[in-house]
């Protein structure tokens, strides 16, 4: 027999509010009419259920642009971030590109190594289409600065995509910087915002961002629906569209709106705008706590990434000489995820950490726990005790730990293939 | 990825955890074999001693695992089957059988495959050991120190 990955008595702790969060009962709330009986298409412009539609969008655009600090106008609504990272970055490069389709040499661009798939992979098929591209190594503590993008610039250079918070890590780049720097080159500067916008306080001008991607399921919204933020002004920014018809969303991304979803999404930014700065508090307390403890009771616990330089609600921690996948097992009352190698797939451990420099070691002994707006502080009590009973656990199994306890440096050892 | 529940219990409750002594204090005894195994495809490492009578039977067998939990079920579902066998009876015992035991999905195959090299590697050292004939070279300890 299988049985689910959870236990029977009660629901699991939810510790993985980086992969997505729960939908606010508020914002289910506000998009239930949207269904029902303000149905209509926002682009029938000569009846109220057109008119109604269109106001349920342009109320959530002014929520959304307030959040980052922006105009309602150069907020597009799309089906998340993925999309609206593609739009970025394969819409400016078309239209920025310095040769025509079909030849080499169209321009270079400038992006991190441990960036989302949703940025690497629209960069990897520019790439076959004629562009060139620079993915800057990550230092160890995984902050990407000005210097750094500095450095990459070349006089071709189109586009920099830096990513604002890491995903994996919570690392934060030093985004204001590199938009500065953007701007005084006259080179287009994206930001995939994803885990930031919501968490901390955005404003896109005096940050100098070109374009920002942003997703609602990450901040207690709905999956399916998300936005970009265009400039309009200093400089002018333009796309070209990826999907042709009506013209829809100022003609970059056509397509009858996601309504409920859109209204949903404005919602949670307004939720999210009213509360970040006492929930931020309260996350960084949460997050520090668990830290601290885990690294009392548990020798040899490692947090990755900066110090510092982090969001207050996502913590990668590597606990020696214990595999991610069997202490997520070990701890099933709590929703997380790990980057070994044995939990993905591709059985490749985490490229993010691997690209810190982090040994395969550590990188296969890590959690990524990440808090969010309902995330108690028994909770974290709860957590920390089965984290450590499962990594006590485990390490009574581990040939590694062993071997650390006979005094092996196992940063030393080869494993090699049989 | 849902575990089986036997999984889950040789997770919580692994049979022969430990080893026979400290890896300087095992490896000078010519009744013990020690295979350490690593996955290629993960990085992960299972470790098995057998103690093997003078007639070749498998009296005791002790297992330590770094690895998910589907690696640390098979290597503990193996000491189990091996206890009590002769060495070339222990060597019939197939990843597959591990795989079927445990309902294991696809992706965790290499797991048990771990466990079957382990055996192997126990026994080809206990023999080179004890001066018995050499098992198939199949497999060697792969640990090395740099
Ligand atoms: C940094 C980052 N970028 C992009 C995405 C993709 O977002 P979406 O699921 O909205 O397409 C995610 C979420 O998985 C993310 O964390
Ligand atoms: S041993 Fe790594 S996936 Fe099972």
């Amino acid at each position: 027999m299988i049985l689910p990955n959870s236990p029977t008595s009660k629901n699991p702790i939810y510790l993985d509010h980086a992969a997505t969060t729960r939908c606010d009962p508020k914002v289910v709330e506000a998009m239930l009419p949207y269904f029902t009986e303000r149905f209509g298409n926002a682009g029938s412009r000569n009846h109220q259920f057109g008119w109604q539609a269109e106001d349920g969008i342009e109320i959530a655009r002014e929520h959304a642009a307030k959040l980052i600090g922006a105009q309602p106008k150069e907020v597009i609504f799309t089906s998340g971030s993925t999309e609206s990272n593609n739009l970025a970055i394969k819409g400016a490069a078309e239209i920025y590109a310095r040769a025509a389709a079909g030849q080499t040499g169209r321009g270079h661009i400038v992006t991190a190594a441990h960036e989302h798939k949703a940025v690497l992979d629209p960069i990897r098929r520019l790439m076959r289409e004629g562009f060139d591209a620079t993915f800057i190594q990550p230092p160890p503590d995984g902050v990407i600065t000005a210097e750094m993008v500095k450095a990459a610039l070349r006089p071709d250079t189109i586009l920099v995509s830096i990513m604002w918070a890491n995903n994996e890590l919570g690392t934060i780049n030093e985004v204001p910087q590199i938009g500065r720097l953007c701007h005084e080159k006259e080179v287009i500067f994206h930001t995939d915002a994803t885990q930031w916008v919501g968490k901390m306080p955005t404003n896109v001008e005096t940050d100098q961002i070109d374009l920002l991607s942003w997703s609602g399921h990450k901040i207690y919204g709905p999956k399916g629906v998300g936005a970009l933020y265009v400039r309009r002004r200093k400089p002018r920014v333009r796309l070209e569209a990826l999907q042709d018809g009506g013209g829809q969303e100022r003609g970059m991304r056509s397509g009858t709106q996601n309504v409920s979803g859109i209204v949903g999404f404005g919602k949670a930014c307004e939720l999210c705008f009213n509360e970040m700065e006492s929930e931020g508090k309260r996350l960084l307390a949460m997050r520090n706590r668990l830290e601290t403890e885990l690294k009392k009771r548990i020798e040899v616990t490692v947090v990755n990434g900066h110090e510092t330089k982090r969001l207050p609600n996502i913590s990668n921690i590597s606990f020696g000489f214990v595999e991610g996948e069997s202490l997520m097992m070990g701890v099933r009352e709590i929703a997380c995820s790990s980057g070994s190698a044995c939990t993905s797939a591709s059985l490749e451990p985490s490229y993010v950490l691997k690209s810190l420099g982090i040994g395969d070691d550590l990188a296969h002994s890590s959690l990524r726990l990440s808090l969010g707006r309902w995330t108690t502080d028994a909770e974290i009590d709860s957590a920390i005790e089965m984290i450590e009973t499962a990594v006590n656990h485990l390490r009574r199994l581990s040939p590694l730990y062993d071997l650390h306890k006979e005094g092996v440096d196992l940063s030393k050892i080869v494993w090699q293939a049989h | 990825m849902a575990y089986s529940t036997k999984v889950i219990d040789h997770y919580e409750n692994p049979r022969n955890v430990g080893a026979f002594g400290t890896s300087k204090e095992v490896a000078a005894r010519r009744d013990i074999g020690i295979g350490i195994v690593g996955a290629p495809e993960c990085g992960d490492v299972m470790q098995l001693q057998i103690k093997v009578s003078e007639q070749g039977i498998i009296e005791d067998a002790k297992f330590k695992c770094f690895g998910c939990g589907s690696a640390i079920a098979s290597s503990s579902l193996a000491t189990e089957w091996i206890k009590g066998k002769t060495v070339d009876e222990a060597l019939t015992i197939r990843n597959t059988q591990i795989v079927e035991e445990l309902s294991l999905p696809p992706v965790k195959i290499h797991c048990s495959v771990l466990a079957e090299d382990s055996i192997r590697s126990a026994i080809e050292d206990w023999k080179k050991k004890s001066g018995a004939s050499p098992a198939s070279p199949s497999t060697t300890p792969v640990t090395q120190h740099a």
